[in-house]
């Protein structure tokens, strides 16, 4: 359209800086310095292979001499500078926290795609049909909503490990963990997106494309998705959050990802056993960076919920 | 009130069958039962006679009542792992566990209403403001750093308490308690905070948001214009009425703090049945993860329901709503 008629229409980038939410989001301090921090931390997590100094998972790059070192001080037998220190391997700190959070954060982002894919489908099935669909499904959510989201991940990772074979097991940790926290979350989408969708059902335009004559799934897709998305953004940035601090408790308890493929939560379970010894740096990082990221995506999710809120404006 | 009863009642007992297939179903497709139970040395007689005796060429229902038959009595079978009967297991482990959960339930629920009652009277007051803040910050932080926290403070750089295990145990009857020794008692005050935190905190900014609702109402108006003392007005008047939520809330907690002592166990590798269980998941065995499941199940469904018909004892005007309502 933009390239058709230039001159009239502002261009696409010009409407998203003059929108609500744009203004909304210059005007809040706390959610510009989260969302520098959030992309700062993506962008070091994407760019991991490019901007680490070490390879961590290169046994032909370590230096078990390297072990310990402090951060910021030169090893006292290799004279190598390490910025965040080493781990009892020579592993650099720095190093291993960029590659933890690739893995932390696609974990997270995977879950909550699943458990809004989910969700989202399971929620509109349920307003949209009602009957005995609705009755099963929010029968199911209830049920599930009883235990805590963590302790139901937790029996999914578990279920999974016992299916799948013993030599498979680690490769196959991280897409368990995507699978059991997208599977104990995906109760808050259907909750609120059949609470909308029992809303937009009774409205004119549902009514018009039904006489029509577009097909369930078309209306549900085409017409009512839309209109139910902005609560389902919001549920989504908190979860988030609440995915990457649920994928890092289950690694730090032992049941998510291998030391061979670290996430932070690992990474913190590492650390955990130097403290006593004072090899403080390698559990101080990893955990500084968990709770940055995810104290920024919480602090995010707060604002949009505001910002998306019209009572609120 | 006796047909919502019946109904909640109704209601939990179908979550525990469906919890109950569930467990039964990690039984019988997490891996082939003859397979554990039976060694390398076995001939096709050996696994015929076991599939007969464990009645595994039943019909699925008969095998799912059979299993709820034996899980009501408290019999899951052999832990893969320890080769001794899971019940027994779970027996030895339950009360570190619950001592565990009392002690952080109670921190939680005095600390919580103290707090709220504190920062809601003293609104604007400077420390009333700090401990909001440092709350909002102590809900963002994941429980097992807390405890990493906690233990890097009081046992690494102080070195006042202990950082691990349940200290010294005096054993009364089949219950092993740490409550009469000092190392036992010392040994229980960090994973106790750890647990309590998350829910103290959110006890009080409920009791607060409470509180702050009750004091605007005509009837405490009122008292202060009668002249009562405002420490009488506080507590006896307007505490007494953010009670209600605060009992639901708290109760529907309990549940949490059961699950979430999964998390301190491991933590402070306190020897309850939350550390077992993550054992259990790490080493797959299959029995004791069902039968932690059901346990917790019944507990939860069990304060679930509980909860529910407190809720209908203290707070008359729900009583009046549903009969008038017809429900």
């Amino acid at each position: 359209m933009a390239e058709i008629q230039p001159e009239i229409r502002p261009s696409r980038l010009t409407r998203a800086w003059d929108s609500d939410l744009a203004w909304s989001f210059r005007h809040a301090p706390v959610a510009v310095v989260s969302a520098i921090v959030v992309l700062v931390l993506i962008a070091g997590a994407l760019l991991a292979p490019l901007i680490a100094p070490h390879d961590p998972f290169n046994p032909a790059t370590l230096n078990l001499m390297n072990g310990f070192t402090p951060p910021g001080q030169a090893n006292q037998f290799t004279g190598d500078l390490f910025l965040l220190g080493t781990d009892d391997q020579g592993r650099d700190v720095f190093s291993t926290i960029l590659y933890g959070m690739r893995i932390s954060l696609f974990v997270g982002f995977s879950a909550v795609f699943l458990a809004m894919v989910l969700g989202v489908i399971l929620g509109l099935l349920a307003g949209y049909l009602g009957g005995w669909t609705e009755t099963i499904i929010m029968r199911i959510a209830d049920v599930q909503l009883t235990f805590p989201a963590i302790l139901v991940a937790m029996l999914i990772f578990g279920i999974a490990k016992g299916i799948t074979p013993p030599a498979y097991r680690d490769q196959m940790a991280i897409w368990v963990l995507i699978l059991a926290i997208g599977l104990s979350d995906w109760v808050q989408f259907a909750r609120v997106v059949r609470g909308a969708t029992l809303v937009e059902k009774n409205r004119e335009y549902v009514q018009a494309a039904k006489l029509i004559g577009r097909s369930p799934f078309a209306i549900m897709l085409r017409h009512i998705l839309p209109n139910v998305l902005n609560p389902v953004l919001v549920i989504a940035t908190i979860s988030l959050a609440l995915a990457i601090i649920a994928e890092a408790t289950l690694s730090f308890l032992g049941v998510g990802a291998p030391p061979t493929k670290p996430s932070l939560g690992t990474l913190i379970r590492i650390g955990q056993e130097f403290m006593f010894s004072g090899e403080w740096w390698i559990l101080f990082f990893p955990a500084a960076t968990l709770l940055a990221l995810a104290l920024s995506i919480n602090l995010l999710g707060d604002w949009l919920r505001d910002a998306l809120n019209p009572r609120l404006r | 009130m006796l047909a919502y009863i019946i109904r909640r009642v109704f209601q939990s007992v179908l979550v525990l069958l469906v919890v109950g297939l569930v467990a039964f179903s990690m039984f019988s497709f997490v891996g082939d039962p003859v397979d554990n139970m039976l060694g390398q040395e076995r001939t096709q007689a050996d696994v015929e006679r076991l599939r007969d005796q464990l009645g595994l060429d039943q019909p699925f229902v008969v095998q799912y009542w059979r299993f709820l038959e034996q899980a009501a009595q408290g019999n899951f079978g052999l832990s893969y792992r320890q080769g001794r009967p899971v019940a027994e297991i779970l027996m030895e482990r339950l009360p570190a566990t619950l001592e565990l959960a009392f002690v952080s339930g109670l921190l939680a629920l005095v600390g919580g209403i103290a707090l709220g009652i504190f920062t809601a009277i003293r609104r604007r007051g400077v420390s009333a403001n700090v401990i909001m803040t440092a709350s909002l910050i102590g809900v963002s932080l994941p429980t097992f750093l807390i405890g990493i926290l906690l233990i890097y403070v009081f046992s690494v750089e102080l070195g006042w308490l202990p950082s691990f295990g349940r200290g010294e145990v005096t054993r009364i009857g089949g219950w092993t308690t740490g409550f009469l020794t000092e190392s036992g008692l010392k040994a229980l005050i960090l994973p106790a905070i750890t647990l309590g935190l998350y829910q103290m905190t959110l006890i009080m900014r409920l009791v607060r948001t409470e509180m702050l609702e009750v004091l605007r109402m005509d009837y405490i108006r009122f008292a202060r214009a009668r002249g009562l003392r405002e420490k009488s007005i506080n507590f006896r008047h307007a505490l007494k009425n953010t009670l209600v939520p605060v009992i639901t809330i708290t109760g529907l907690q309990l549940g949490s703090i059961i699950a979430f002592a999964i998390i301190t166990e491991t933590v402070f590798q306190w020897p309850g049945v939350g550390l077992l269980f993550i054992n259990a998941i790490q080493f797959v065995d299959i029995p004791v993860m069902a039968a932690y499941l059901m346990m917790i199940s019944v507990m939860f469904v069990g304060i679930n329901l509980i909860v529910d018909m407190l809720y209908f004892a203290i707070d008359p005007r729900l009583r009046v709503d549903r009969t008038a309502g017809g429900h």
